[in-house]
């Protein structure tokens, strides 16, 4: 994917990167594939709470090996720029946009799992060209948009180490190379984890941070969820019920984390079938269901469980998954669970200016009252009407409008 | 009436087809990229799935397994709506005692195809003919040959009843039963249910103290356990939540890829898995753990299509546990025979077995064998089965 570079003194420049075009023998195959998929039977409930339901995952593939078309997806990514710069031993792949307005706030934003930067294309233009969307041009972003190592088009690491503080301090370093003096940090998933840490190893041009994924969890509460309960004495409302959310996460839905945190090689297989990859994928759930309500949504194409898929389509899910294929990174990202044994739950302890925004249908929509304790320097803190765990993929507009306001009061 | 629990022959006939698509599907693998480790402790290692495929798919034969099976009297018969299959093998001795040994997953009637001579023909095993057994082997429903249940409800329990159903049907009036791993769960449900005509039980799984029970860890033996099973929840639980909370998620890759499959099931517990990586690797079989019985196990799987289904057991134990949690379980009254293998997920001490079956009527720490016991070990398996149930004779 990345070019080879002869003389390492070059290694450091920023590169300009081309999404490489994929060979249509390549796609074909793909296609072929899912054609020649060999299915189990249905599961024996009517619900998700076996997994993936076969109805669901089979209309996705019927679509995906015809009228699907990944040109469009590679279409849509060649007409922004990216970049590859290798840092600390790894190509590290960004988009890169600038503002037209020169006095942006440059902003680093970091997708997590399952996802890539393909979550973020909707927002690009929201953040940095703001009075086309009804925002003030005082409120614009200059992006950068890194794939995670391991993931889309940066490179996979060789060697065990890439743990989230060494992403921090490679998206630090990124940030600088960029000539950036002063800039925030946004993320959701890993991406929260990343921001977090990188507000907690505090670099020189870091302002704040903006999280949709807050790390909140007192210690208490995590003590009385590992034992299984009950829930520790005297919470309030929205704190029992974040309780009974992740309550719900741990007994019933981190399977999948589990599994990658421990033995990512195990699972192999989702390199070598495109469905397994794909209801592998699918089954992040958030606090309406697993897989996510918004992806199911969008993949049934019809409102389901009362979620509606928002902007997420079913081209959106799809295009995640073939690039997850075509970069062959299924694999290389689980590896990232095995790296960090960390929980993303837990109280982030951050003293730098933090702006959380607590989308309702996130796995657990943190309360304000942990999020005062996790953040010490807590700027903002929105629980906005709609969005999910995929916030930025399925409500792009709530989605820049929390960034906006949640990274105003860090602007001189 | 009479033709739902007719007994009706059954022999094992797989397709041209489906052997050369199987050897295709393995031709035509992507892989991922290596491990970043030198060990399994990120899981299955590349090396031990590249070899085991370019085996599979150059050199294994899956004809001598289907011939191999074909040789034993095989039967399906309907049982609470589900098709089992079964192989039932009649002792040339007078007075043979019907057993019934249920396997566990990854497994399948092939770990128990070497016990068969040892048990129902103890003579020409070095053993002796008061010893001999009729022996019964179930494909648990969802797994190999037998059918995939359509709906919820068959957990341990309903199995044990199922065989119960089997072994009447057979006409065994006084019976034995045995397993390990999920098998040890159905003939433990089996002995707490006492059906008509059961005798007795045998275990080689404590399945309880794995699957989240806290027995005690007062003594050397039984901290040495509780650390092997802490090791085991923290580092090798992955695939057993997986499948437990998510089997048709897994399922779709399951049923998909060989190699998928392959690994999946090689990477039960630690010593399982190096053990068959070194017959693969190292050209190193443990006991009958050849690669030959290995891939005839896989290739089951696969040519059946039950990775789901199988992978949906351990939804139904869940399901069951979490409904019998709170509820009392009837005490096993029945006398109960022990072995510890030293190899298996934790070496179960006398202690904790005695806590769990107070008629316990035999225990063993055997010499070797892991997980699989009777599949690595066959002798040493007959002859823990001798010994456990000469008391019962």
């Amino acid at each position: 994917m990345s070019a080879t570079i002869e003389n390492p003194v070059d290694a450091a420049a920023i590169r300009p990167f081309t999404i490489p075009r994929v060979p249509d023998a390549e796609l074909e195959a793909l296609r072929a594939r899912i054609a020649a998929t060999r299915w189990p039977d249905q599961e024996t409930v009517t619900d998700e709470s076996q997994g993936v339901p076969l109805a669901m995952i089979q209309g996705l593939a019927r679509y995906w090996a015809t009228d699907y078309d990944w040109r469009r997806c590679e279409a849509a990514l060649t007409a922004l720029p990216h970049f590859i710069t290798e840092i600390d031993g790894l190509d590290i792949h960004f988009i890169h946009v600038r503002s037209q307005h020169e006095d942006a706030l440059p902003l680093i934003v970091t997708h997590g799992w399952p996802g890539s930067i393909l979550e973020q294309l909707k927002i690009i233009d929201p953040l940095t060209n703001p009075t086309a969307h009804g925002a003030a041009a005082s409120d614009a972003f200059h992006l950068v948009i890194p794939s995670l190592p391991g993931y889309g088009y940066s490179g996979k690491p060789t060697a065990t180490g890439w743990d989230v503080p060494r992403i921090a301090r490679a998206w630090a370093v990124l940030m600088e190379r960029l000539g950036y003096t002063q800039y925030a940090a946004q993320g959701g998933d890993w991406g929260g984890a990343v921001s977090n840490v990188m507000a907690q190893q505090a670099p020189p041009g870091l302002l704040g941070i903006h999280v949709n994924f807050p790390g909140t969890v007192p210690a208490d509460v995590a003590k009385a969820l590992q034992a299984g309960g009950p829930p520790p004495a005297g919470l309030s409302a929205d704190e029992r019920r974040a309780y009974d959310q992740l309550n719900t996460l741990f007994t019933k839905r981190r399977a999948y984390s589990s599994l990658m945190g421990t033995r990512p090689q195990t699972l192999t297989g989702i390199a070598d079938s495109p469905v397994g990859l794909a209801a592998w994928l699918l089954d992040h759930g958030d606090s309406y269901g697993q897989p996510a309500a918004p992806v199911t949504s969008a993949v049934l194409g019809h409102t389901a469980n009362g979620h509606p898929a928002g902007a997420l389509t079913r081209d959106d899910v799809l295009d995640n998954i073939s690039l997850y294929w075509l970069t062959n990174t299924a694999i290389s990202a689980a590896r990232l669970y095995w790296e960090n044994k960390i929980s993303l739950y837990n109280a982030a302890d951050v003293s730098l200016p933090a702006a959380v925004s607590a989308f309702p249908g996130e796995g657990y929509q943190a309360p304000q009252s942990w999020t005062e304790q996790a953040y010490h320097d807590l700027i903002y803190y929105h629980q906005p009407d709609q969005g999910g765990h995929f916030a930025a993929w399925e409500q792009p507009q709530i989605f820049s409008e929390e960034v906006r306001a949640g990274l105003r009061p860090l602007r001189k | 009436m009479s033709g739902e629990t007719e007994i009706r022959p059954f022999r094992v006939d797989i397709p041209d087809e489906a052997v050369a698509d199987l050897r295709r599907r393995i031709a035509a693998v992507r892989w991922p990229g290596q491990e970043l480790v030198a060990d399994r402790s990120q899981g299955v290692q590349l090396a031990t799935t590249r070899e085991l495929a370019r085996y599979w798919a150059a050199e294994y034969d899956w004809r001598r397994c289907e011939a191999k099976l074909n040789a034993l009297p095989q039967f399906t018969t309907q049982i609470d709506g589900v098709d089992i299959h079964f192989i039932q093998v009649k002792s040339p001795h007078e007075n043979a005692m019907p057993l019934i040994i249920t396997h566990g997953w990854p497994g399948s009637v092939i770990e128990l195809l070497e016990v068969v001579g040892p048990l129902t023909d103890p003579t020409a095993h070095g053993g002796r003919a008061e010893d001999a057994f009729d022996l019964v082997l179930p494909s648990l429903p969802g797994y190999g040959f037998s059918g995939e249940p359509a709906e919820v409800g068959w957990d341990p329990g309903r199995i044990g009843r199922a065989w119960a159903v089997l072994m009447d049907r057979l006409g065994y009036t006084r019976y034995v039963a045995q397993g390990g791993d999920q098998g040890a769960g159905v003939t433990d449900a089996m002995g707490r249910e006492a059906p008509e005509g059961l005798a007795g039980i045998h275990l080689n799984f404590l399945r309880d103290a794995v699957a989240g029970a806290h027995p005690p860890a007062e003594t050397a033996a039984e901290e040495r356990a509780a650390d092997a099973i802490a090791t085991f929840r923290t580092g090798g639980f992955g695939y057993f939540l997986e499948q437990a909370t998510r089997p048709q998620t897994i399922g779709y890759a399951l049923l998909d890829s060989p190699v998928a499959l392959a690994a999946w099931m090689l990477d039960h517990d630690t010593d399982s898995y190096y053990k068959i990586s070194r017959a693969f690797v190292d050209g190193q079989p443990a006991g009958g753990l050849t690669r030959d019985h290995i891939l005839d196990n896989i290739t089951v799987y696969w040519l059946t299509g039950t990775g789901a289904s199988a992978a949906r057991s351990y939804w139904e134990g869940g399901r069951a546990q979490v409904i019998a949690a709170g509820q009392g379980r009837p005490e096993v009254k029945l006398p109960v025979g022990f072995t510890t293998f030293p190899d298996e997920i934790f070496r179960a001490p006398r202690s904790w077995v005695e806590q769990a079956y107070p008629n316990l009527t035999y225990f063993h720490e055997a010499d070797r064998g892991g997980h699989f016991a009777a599949w690595e070990e066959p002798g040493l398996f007959a002859t823990e089965m001798r010994a456990a149930f000469t008391s019962l004779r």
